[in-house]
């Protein structure tokens, strides 16, 4: 199975070769890297550019406002904050200029904790995504889901940010992408470029098809009666591995895929059903997004719960603490997921 | 019939013929233009015969149409400075000043819609080059009332902040400087294209302090990767009430493109004759060697910033359009009279227009949600 670098690569091929996908940019995306995390290695339109991330946003406006397909790359989100004015800007271009210009761009950047990044590989960018209006925001949470929703915000009229758990960037999957070799070291021995010398390596694509995930629509991944699990990315994973931890619990995981627009049905179904909610993420917990959906839970489904629902997310620090003990206490592990769901499945109303 | 409200240099109103005070003939070209880091640039020089008075090098029929088209972007500024202190807009922000530059600026834009064209990357003070491209005067005023009928933003932004996509008018934005990054990716989009459009970007001399300046000179000349980007700036010597010369060391800011080994140049953008021609030689260049151009045109800015400054009229600074019109007069293009009758036609014609756009729709919160997304995809999380 391919891992998630894999499965972005083989989307940005999918697109550049059957859905016009022009360039593909940013700081060491091209030859010889391919990106820090591989997933543009061997991609014909990708290209390096200056250490600029105002430079790459601009460009990446600029291109989409000609109306030229491309994915930016800003190499980790940490260093996306001094664009926010550019991301709020191509945010708000097609109502500004009431329907003039809309903004199909692409910009996928890493988040999140887990490969003991230190300060500044470690942030997380999706609570101060969601802050930006006219943007779609998504962040997968397997393979599969990295190819099928790459390609829907390739494909989107809007801007898209696609946000790439790092820690999951080597994780395999459970799915074959449509065309995908089943044979993992033949994928490998296709489109992995070999160490050392690659001057003269091309990769050998797999005839890969199209498989779009819908923006705006989550993924069930455990079906559950006693309390819900709202997560997104990587700690959908590490919610999975509470579970397993909490046989006498009967948890339903939501994988939200989408975080806007998202979806509401799936989870007010869900909570309708247990009456019990964590929201878990590993942003920082003040004005997290988590909390959104927590108010909007006891906004409308407040009579009906049996538990105050809960955001469980990163502590409101000013970084992540590069050695173990600092990051694991930082943002949600599996033990504090395991103890949050005690917590919440003991409250009586 | 009311008289033109373009003021003279000591803020009167004229009704009669404009006074110049004492600038240098606008024919005469600044000693800088010809100066360049990666080439010299064709200056435009006064040609003329001993004893018989020079030529403006440019057409007559050409300077007239100049002329008026100046004259419009003037009074239709004046115009929407009078609308805001009538209490018939919110806010105003503007160009008056830089009407020799952005006239010739419009005249000279390869016009379209689509990479084969150029791009317009402007910034807010950019009616006179709208209005030499065709804008409607209507259009200007619709946005400065905020009516839904303001095609560029439907009632959702500022004065001067237009976009014309079937132009390639990109839209104007607020935030200061954004523009010459963004730019790098339409001309990207023009290279890859291998046509001779351009990307035509312009700011102030503030706004070039922000890094996005240094990017689009950074990226416009990668090696092997030059871009056909125009990167101007309009210096007028003010960020809203902090002189240039107070942050500023760069004696010129187009001399930050020579490290570069971009074509740079000052010019003398109160002139329309030297703004036309140096925006032309640019063009020219840009369009045959596919590389980028930094030129400096030094303008004036006789309002002000905006309105939160009270949009009066600035005592010393030079009138790009008294000057024209008194190198016009002199050499007999047109006469006085016939220069007042054009002034008082565009008062009148404007007058008119505003007070009809008065009465036009506004917009509804019923249309709040709309166009967040494409398509009119819904926005609102409560109906998610």
């Amino acid at each position: 199975m391919a891992n998630m670098a894999q499965a972005i690569r083989l989307a940005l091929h999918y697109a550049e070769t059957h859905m016009d996908l022009q360039d593909v940019f940013g700081q060491d995306v091209g030859e010889p890297l391919g990106g820090v995390f591989t997933a543009t290695q061997g991609i014909k339109s990708a290209w390096n550019t200056p250490l600029d991330e105002r430079g790459i946003i601009g460009a990446a406006i600029g291109l989409a406002l000609a109306g030229d397909r491309c994915v930016a790359e800003i190499q980790f989100c940490d260093y996306i904050f001094n664009t926010i004015d550019l991301l709020k800007y191509a945010g708000n271009i097609l109502w500004s200029t009431n329907g003039n210009y809309n903004v199909p761009m692409t910009v996928m950047t890493p988040v999140g904790a887990g490969i003991r990044g230190s300060i500044y590989h470690s942030h997380s960018f999706d609570a101060w995504a969601t802050r930006l209006p006219g943007w779609k925001v998504v962040m997968p949470s397997s393979p599969l889901d990295a190819y099928g929703l790459l390609l829907s915000a390739i494909e989107d009229p809007n801007p898209v940010l696609f946000l790439k758990p790092k820690a999951l960037m080597r994780v395999k999957g459970e799915e074959l992408i449509p065309g995908e070799p089943e044979d993992e070291k033949t994928l490998k021995s296709m489109i992995d470029a070999p160490l050392g010398d690659r001057s003269q390596w091309r990769p050998q694509w797999p005839s890969v098809g199209k498989y779009i995930i819908p923006i705006g629509v989550g993924k069930k991944v455990q079906e559950g009666t006693d309390v819900t699990i709202v997560t997104y990315g990587r700690h959908v994973h590490l919610a999975q591995e509470a579970s397993r931890h909490l046989q006498d619990v009967s948890i339903e995981i939501i994988d939200l895929r989408s975080l806007y627009p998202y979806d509401w049905g799936m989870v007010k179904e869900s909570i309708l059903k247990t009456k019990r909610v964590i929201f878990l993420n590993e942003d920082t917990e003040v004005t997290n997004f988590g909390e959104h959906l927590s108010y909007r839970t006891t906004q409308e489904l407040f009579y009906t719960l049996h538990a105050a629902p809960r955001v469980l997310a990163g502590k409101n620090l000013p970084g992540i603490g590069l050695h173990p003990v600092l990051e694991e206490n930082s943002v949600p592990q599996v033990e504090d997921i395991v103890q949050t769901v005690r917590e919440v499945v003991s409250e009586v109303p | 019939m009311a008289g033109s409200k373009i003021s003279n240099r000591s803020g009167t109103k004229s009704k009669t013929s404009l006074k110049s005070h004492g600038v240098t003939h606008p024919v005469a070209i600044s000693s800088q233009a010809n100066k360049t880091a990666a080439g010299t640039v064709k200056t435009a020089k006064t040609v003329g015969k001993k004893g018989k008075k020079p030529s403006l090098l440019l057409p007559s029929e050409l300077l007239v149409n100049m002329y008026h088209l100046m004259v419009r972007a003037r009074v239709l500024e004046e115009r929407m400075i009078q609308m805001y202190r009538r209490g018939d807009a919110f806010f105003w922000i503007g160009g008056p000043g830089e009407e020799a530059f952005g006239v010739a600026l419009g005249l000279l834009t390869k016009k379209g819609h689509g990479p084969e064209f150029d791009y317009l990357h402007l910034h807010y003070r950019c009616t006179p080059t709208l209005v030499a491209m065709g804008m409607e005067d209507e259009d200007a005023l619709r946005l400065m009332m905020n009516r839904t009928t303001d095609p560029c933003t439907g009632g959702r932004n500022f004065s001067n902040h237009y976009c014309f996509p079937n132009w390639n008018v990109l839209p104007v934005s607020s935030p200061i400087g954004i523009q010459y990054g963004i730019g790098i990716g339409t001309a990207i989009a023009q290279r890859r294209r291998k046509n001779d459009a351009v990307t035509i970007i312009t700011g102030g001399d503030a706004g070039s302090a922000e890094g996005d300046f240094a990017s689009s000179m950074i990226w416009a000349s990668r090696p092997g990767f030059e871009l056909p980007m125009y990167i101007t700036v309009q210096n007028n010597k003010w960020g809203i009430s902090t002189n240039y010369d107070s942050q500023h060391g760069e004696k010129h800011v187009s001399d930050r493109g020579r490290p570069f080994g971009i074509r740079t140049a000052v010019h003398n953008g109160n002139d329309p004759i030297e703004a036309y021609l140096a925006i032309k030689s640019d063009l020219e260049y840009i369009r045959k060697t596919r590389k980028p151009v930094l030129s400096e045109f030094r303008v004036s800015r006789l309002y002000g910033h905006s309105s939160a400054s009270g949009a009066n009229r600035v005592q010393g600074e030079e009138d790009c359009l008294l000057n024209f019109e008194k190198t016009l007069v002199d050499n007999k293009i047109l006469t006085s009279n016939e220069c007042q009758k054009i002034r008082d036609t565009y008062f009148e014609d404007i007058r008119e227009k505003a007070e009809r756009i008065r009465s036009e729709p506004t917009p509804q919160k019923e249309t709040l949600w709309d166009l967040v997304y494409a398509n009119n995809e819904n926005a609102d999380w409560r109906k998610f």
